[in-house]
């Protein structure tokens, strides 16, 4: 499915960031931005790659929503997968 | 949220005939059952569940195709976990690895790129599921491979894309849509202009919309404004996020390393232009050519009704298997599979007494 995860950069070099999404980092790719983004600005993020600039209110409003859906597919394709979460990031792939 | 209920009971009065609108977005669908959206729907809207749930309509074919890639010798297959129990013709990418294939479940195209260029030994292929959401990141990653120079990396493509789908389900004629609720974040990239013509040929209102329950009923409100006013446009409903034009790097990136062709949708049948090919400049990239898989996929005919339910022709509780041959735990279909498709949310909220279906 293809959800994307707004996430707030908290690094940045070049192409490369890394954001933090409910309280886990993860590195992200920038090469896919249509505009220039920076370290507090939040992004939303699928699949490794930042795709979207989002403000800020609505990336908290976003985040709230979001990780209750992702909570509920992941956690059944996890099972469905049978593999170990990895920590608390949510998956790649995650609303169309 | 009252005032947007109220004035979509006005608005039906105007309309004063059932209306039936498609969720394109699997997302969606959960997101409906979740927020109990169709609690309150006024009386004669219908909600469909459409084909946007990637696991659901990848074709038995290709899932046959990611097993022999996976069997191969010195190959490592890498995938979203969500496709590891779609059923192939006989088995599954679970199967599979049970049997000593080598399969490994990545949350990004880019972790499968780090992987290769870790076993320099072995081909690491990455089997490129899902729609525009996703696939400009495969291409994305396509690129970073010939930067890092990263021989032994590959892509199998299955990705899909959404409007030539809903072009096709409104061709068939088979499928009764008044109007369209449009995934939000494939609408993130692509923007409005692809769904230009489900207004301007088929007179369908659609509006791209947000997740939240807010978001939904608003989505549906916009689409029954238009109904009530005889009008038919693509809107966004979801501005915050998505906006007119999309994200035009992210389009020109895809475009750069992807190519449309015909495409197999499970249960659908072949569309025309609906699927992603690996461009010729990077035919060094693309599993299928390099490796040549050896597939021999039977046709296998189950009771299965995903098809139909695909398409907004069925809903899950029309299948004769629902809940009983086929269940979350012992899927028929992939719809039972993927946690998004219609079947496995209808089964999952059918249980929650109250349930308007
Ligand atoms: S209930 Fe199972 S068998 Fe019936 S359509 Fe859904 S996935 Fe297919």
């Amino acid at each position: 499915m293809c959800l994307a995860i707004p996430s707030r950069i908290v690094e940045r070099e070049d192409l490369r960031a890394v954001v933090d999404v409910y309280g886990a980092r993860r590195e992200i790719n920038l090469m896919l931005m249509p505009e220039e983004v920076g370290v507090g600005d939040y992004v939303l993020v699928h699949a490794g790659f930042a795709i979207q600039k989002v403000e800020r209110d609505a990336a908290r409003d976003a985040l709230k929503v979001i990780s209750s859906i992702i909570e509920e597919v992941s956690r059944e394709d996890r099972n469905a997968a049978e593999t170990q979460p990895v920590a608390r990031s949510p998956r790649g792939r995650d609303a169309c | 949220m009252k005032e947007t209920v109220a004035r979509m009971r006005e608005l039906m009065e105007k309309i004063d005939r059932p209306v039936r609108l498609m969720e394109v977005c699997g997302t969606h669908t959960v997101a409906i059952f979740r927020h109990g959206i169709r609690d309150l729907l006024p009386e004669g809207v219908l909600l469909l569940s459409g084909p946007g749930c990637p696991v659901c309509v990848t074709a038995v074919r290709d899932v046959d195709t990611a097993i022999a890639i996976a069997k191969s010798e010195g190959v490592v297959l890498t995938t979203f976990g969500d496709m590891m129990r779609v059923p192939g013709s006989g088995k599954s990418l679970f199967n599979a690895k049970a049997e000593g294939g080598d399969v490994r479940i990545v949350y990004s195209p880019l972790d499968a790129l780090t992987f290769a260029e870790r076993e320099k030994g072995k081909k690491v292929v990455f089997f490129a599921t899902g729609f525009e959401t996703t696939s400009p990141s495969v291409a994305g990653t396509i690129m970073e491979a010939e930067r890092r120079g990263v021989e032994n990396f590959f892509i199998y493509s299955v990705h899909k894309t959404v409007p030539p789908a809903l072009k096709a389900l409104l061709e068939s004629g088979e499928v009764r849509v008044d109007g369209f609720i449009l995934p939000g974040h494939v609408s993130t990239v692509i923007g409005t202009a692809p769904y230009g013509f489900l207004a301007s040929q088929h007179g369908k209102p659609s509006v791209v919309t947000g997740f939240d329950a807010q978001d939904i009923l608003s989505g549906i409100r916009m689409i029954l404004e238009q109904l009530a006013a005889g009008a038919a446009r693509i809107e966004i409903q979801y501005t915050r996020v998505v906006k007119p034009e999309g994200n035009p790097k992210a389009i020109a990136v895809l475009g750069e390393c992807f190519e449309p062709e015909d495409a197999e949708w499970r249960g659908i049948g072949t569309i025309p232009l609906s699927g992603l090919k690996v461009r010729e400049a990077f035919g060094h990239r693309d599993a299928a050519a390099v490796l040549r898989p050896e597939v021999r996929t039977e046709n296998v005919r189950t009771a299965c009704a995903c098809g139909d339910v695909l398409k907004g022709v069925k809903i899950p509780t029309d299948c004769g298997l629902f809940g009983k041959a086929c269940t979350p735990d012992r899927p028929v279909g992939p719809c039972m599979v993927s946690s998004e498709g219609s079947c496995a949310a209808y089964y999952k909220y059918k249980a929650i007494e109250g349930m308007k279906l």
